[in-house]
């Protein structure tokens, strides 16, 4: 169960960061999160994990982890210390596999151009909402809430767990 | 109701009359596939669930194609855990080393049939939508989530109609299209939306050109490319006719014509698919390594039509090149033909079907600095190999014509000199 509030310090980034750049693919051979989590990044920002502070938030532009369906990208962030995502905009793949995988990802337009580096954010994943620091409010898409609840469990895992657990069959 | 291919059969696995874009539907899976880097990350899911059944064995498919045979301990660890999991819950649809290959284009060969609702734990599942087939890329924690309830759920894409007129030039190919399509809608110009070809061109097309087509829908942020079933699918993949095509009054979100009998060799340049220029506009650029292969490249027809100009010549001195056909059933009838002694005789090396340095697992990894021009479908940085690398995504064609001269090349240039 995660909590539907957070609150990180923002990390800015452009637009169309593919999957290939948050977790290059010769990684794929790993499988261990904090394996994964050292290589969050490098192909943009190298050492990544050690630069961002937790629960840090990635505040991006349009069409955020296009590319592959790797779900070792959202992993690898999630993992890294990453908070959630907010974007302008996400590829359909990276959207659902973060949600999947518990990392929550806001869709805001306007989020990299009102929000600066650093800067602390409060994201209210059940409101739609994103507060910045000097207290305006960025309006999110709201969630289908199915989605919300896959988030509220910490992810699909824990989805399936409850139906198909121990006991369950 | 008047509906799309993708509605309808998004409608008919959701046990709907009709659906329409926007709606969320839960659909039951005809085809789920995994391969040798999703499939061990879904197993670890599986795992902590504490059940991995599949449910239905005869829908399950698993393919080794991402690095075949295992290039380190640690891929022939996760080739093995596959393997175990095949063999446990005998999984007859298992591509092990020997009847590897590249998993769309297997999927195409034995699998999809028109009208099927097909996931893959690969984002490139779109391919198959060139069949008539639903198809699309899910992670590997959503299909664990397949493997043991059959079902997944789907917002209901709008659709994208994008008409081809006419016909190739010679030395232009499905490949130049779906790059100048690409260059056209941009990166993020299809999102969330499933991407439906249409026209005289796409009738006339091979079923190989079509999978190239569908195939890099995706780099556009498509759901699914897809093309309505004709003869020509069903005489490759059989299924029967009629079952779904777009009706006439069915809606599109958009449309956009492309005329491809004026269409030149298009080329994507670093580091970006829809990064588009035609091959006119590219200057002179040295190329230290040609790639032909990939679920977009690496088919008869692309390997025919590279042969066709590589054959009798040889590979420029200081240029590599290396192809992989796409399938075994595919190596076969190259080498049947005399494409890959073509290829061989001209300096070239021939792999075993896989994905090869595609996305910089094995077999031709960039070094800094090095440019390569791909039939592949990314050229993100780092992609291939270093992240100092340069990636140009081409066509068969252009690659082989590249080949010879060791730098872009139009291949009309050399086809004209016949």
């Amino acid at each position: 169960m995660i909590v539907t509030t957070l609150k990180g310090k923002a990390w800015i980034l452009g637009d169309d960061i593919d999957t290939d750049v948050i977790l290059p693919g010769k990684y794929l051979v790993l499988t261990e999160p904090d394996d994964l989590a050292k290589h969050a990044l490098e192909g943009l920002i190298p050492d990544f994990y050690k630069k961002i502070s937790p629960g840090g938030i990635i505040v991006a532009g349009k069409n955020f982890g296009c590319g592959s369906s790797r779900e070792h990208a959202p992993l690898a962030l999630k993992y890294a210390g990453v908070g959630a995502v907010i974007a302008r905009s996400f590829s359909r793949i990276f959207f659902r596999n973060a949600i999947n995988i518990g990392l929550p990802v806001v869709i805001a337009k306007d989020a990299n151009s009102q929000i600066s580096q650093g800067e602390e954010v409060l994201i209210d994943l059940e409101r739609g909402t994103v507060r910045k620091s000097d207290g305006k409010v960025l309006i999110a898409e709201n969630y289908p809430s199915f989605l919300l609840d896959i988030l509220k469990d910490g992810g699909l895992l824990q989805n399936l767990k409850k139906r198909f657990g121990e006991g369950k069959l | 109701m008047a509906m799309t291919i993708s509605e309808k059969i998004l409608a008919r696995a959701s046990g709907k009359k009709t659906v329409e874009p926007g709606e969320y539907v839960v659909g039951k899976i005809d085809l789920a596939m995994i391969h040798d880097l999703t499939g061990p990350l879904m197993l670890k899911v599986l795992k902590e669930v504490g059940y991995d059944k599949p449910w239905d064995r005869e829908k399950a498919v698993i393919i080794f194609d991402h690095q075949v045979p295992a290039n380190t301990a640690v891929t022939a660890q996760l080739h093995k855990e596959l393997r175990e999991y095949a063999e446990r819950h005998q999984l007859i649809n298992f591509h092990d080393v020997g009847r590897q290959g590249v998993c769309h284009q297997l999927l195409a060969e034995k699998y999809v049939k028109p009208g099927m609702l097909v996931v893959g734990a690969d984002s490139h599942t779109c391919t198959l939508g060139a069949l008539g087939a639903f198809a699309t890329g899910i992670g590997s924690t959503e299909m664990a989530s397949v493997f043991l309830t059959g079902e997944l759920w789907f917002r209901v894409p709008e659709t994208i109609r994008c008409m081809l007129n006419g016909e190739f030039g010679i030395g232009v190919s499905a490949k130049d299209a779906i790059l100048k399509i690409i260059g056209t809608l941009g990166v993020d110009g299809a999102l969330y939306c499933a991407v439906e070809f249409v026209g005289q061109g796409v009738e006339k097309m091979s079923i190989d050109g079509r999978l190239t087509l569908c195939n890099m829908a995706i780099e556009m942020g498509g759901k699914t490319g897809i093309i309505n079933p004709d003869k020509k699918t069903l005489a490759f993949a059989g299924g029967a006719a009629g079952a779904f095509v777009s009706d006439e009054d069915a809606e599109y979100s958009k449309t956009f014509e492309f005329e491809l009998g004026r269409l030149s060799p298009q080329v994507a340049m670093p580091h970006s698919v829809d990064n588009v220029k035609p091959i006119e506009e590219v200057g002179d650029v040295e190329i230290d390594q040609v790639f032909i292969g990939s679920c977009t490249n690496g088919r008869l027809e692309d390997l025919e039509s590279a042969a066709a100009i590589i054959k009798g010549k040889k590979v420029k001195a200081g240029t590599r090149l290396i192809v992989i056909p796409a399938s075994q059933q595919i190596y076969l009838e190259a080498e049947r033909r005399g494409y890959l002694r073509d290829f061989i005789q001209a300096g070239g090396v021939v792999c075993n079907p896989n994905c090869g340095p595609c996305l910089g697992g094995h077999m031709g990894i960039l070094a800094d600095g090095e440019a390569c021009a791909s039939t592949s479908n990314r050229n993100f940085i780092g992609r291939m190999g270093s992240t100092k690398a340069k990636v140009y995504l081409v066509s068969p064609e252009t690659a082989a014509a590249t080949a010879i001269e060791g730098k872009l090349t139009d291949p009309r240039a050399l086809l004209r000199r016949r």
